[in-house]
């Protein structure tokens, strides 16, 4: 169970995503990097040479280890590459959001959470 | 005993029959209210998944449109300013705060999300030519993410609610299949076990009442019997005692006459 502690300094924003959607996020406003001497940016830009075990620890780095990641933005296509890892994922905080990208089209029917609302509605 | 495997070890007294009864009346309190609870949290999951459901399309949607706004920026811009932006990315304009909201004594965290003012990463971006098309595409990602914020606390709550409907349904179908049923078989074992006692003591005092009935008569019958055997003693006695108080008499009759007659020890 969440506690209020425990959401209150989420602040931030955190993506794993292509160039482009991190471009327009980024444009949005949302890049932070934190203070020198860690220097971690709460961005990862993943193309095709990017290793499976590199979006792992991203991941991992974004959901457990920065405690000021509020919503975890992930594109759908890069999702599917750690599908395992997002579907075992049942915290509440920090929030993992699969976002469409600009070459992929959004699949509802991928989606995590989608496929659990779609079960409990018997669907 | 179909009851005897499933019931509390009490003794059946009636102290525990009081203490049962309670418990018995605080369980179906508790039932009704937790199933309450329950059925209030899954209106508002229903509401909430129904919500995310369009959420999910609203933003695919969206992102779309912040896609073909970055593409003009790229064709205004004239080659690609992802570099750029990803190096002079410094400190989150855009940021998010979470509030809470109670439902049904749950508490669902929502996010909501505010521009910090002053730092403009991006002043630079887009100098030389395609200034416009920059801020535009930078309204239109605000958007989106905004929207994408709002979905995450619909997640989220999602996810909370999803977590907290199962303990109660599992706490409402504890009490009413497992506490219920065993407080019930309690109870009745109880009653049967002081039934039993009650009908044991009856049994036992209309023993002790028997006994005590029959003991009077044969120690009447004996008084009777020693009563009569004494009578017949005494009248025998008497017939008897003649001749042996007589004994000494006869003695000095026997040292008197010359006949002797048998002696018996």
């Amino acid at each position: 169970m969440a506690t209020q502690a425990d959401f209150k300094d989420r602040q931030f924003l955190a993506v794993i995503g292509d160039e482009d959607s991190i471009t327009g996020l980024l444009l949005a406003g949302i890049g932070h990097v934190t203070q020198p001497p860690d220097n971690q940016k709460n961005f990862l830009v993943v193309d095709n040479k990017t290793e499976t075990a590199a979006i792992e620890a991203a991941f991992e780095r974004f959901t457990t280890e920065r405690k000021d990641i509020g919503i975890v933005l992930i594109n759908q296509h890069i999702a599917d590459r750690i599908r395992h890892r997002i579907d075992t994922y049942t915290q509440a905080f920090p929030t993992v959001l699969e976002i469409p990208s600009k070459d992929h089209p959004y699949d509802p029917e991928k989606d995590s959470v989608l496929r659990r609302v779609r079960r409990l509605f018997g669907e | 005993m179909s009851g005897a495997a499933d019931r509390e070890a009490v003794f059946p007294t009636r102290q525990s029959l009081g203490i049962m009864k309670a418990k018995l009346k605080g369980a179906e309190t508790g039932h009704s209210l937790l199933k309450r609870k329950s059925e209030a949290l899954t209106k508002r999951f229903r509401e909430i998944t129904r919500r995310i459901d369009e959420a999910k399309r609203k933003m695919g949607r969206v992102m779309q449109i912040a896609s073909l706004s970055l593409a003009e920026v790229t064709y205004a811009v004239g080659g690609n300013i992802g570099y750029q932006i990803q190096e002079s990315a410094k400190s989150a304009r855009f940021r998010i705060r979470a509030k809470q909201e109670n439902v049904s004594g749950v508490l669902l965290p929502a996010f909501e999300s505010y521009t910090t003012e002053g730092n403009n990463d991006f002043a630079m971006t887009g100098l030389g030519k395609g200034g416009q098309q920059v801020q535009r595409c930078r309204e239109t990602y605000a958007r989106a993410v905004e929207a994408l914020v709002e979905l995450a606390s619909l997640q989220t709550a999602f996810v909370i609610l999803d977590e907290v409907i199962k303990v109660v349904n599992r706490r409402v179908n504890a009490i009413e299949h497992v506490i219920i049923p065993r407080t019930e078989n309690t109870i009745k074992y109880i009653n049967s076990e002081l039934d039993e006692l009650d009908r044991e003591e009856f049994y036992r005092l209309k023993k002790v009442a028997n006994k005590k009935a029959r003991d009077t008569a044969a120690a009447d019958a004996e008084m009777k019997e020693k009563k009569a055997q004494q009578q017949l003693l005494l009248e025998s006695g008497q017939e008897n005692e003649v001749p042996a108080a007589e004994g000494p008499d006869t003695t000095t009759d026997i040292l008197a006459a010359e006949e002797d007659q048998d002696v018996i020890f």
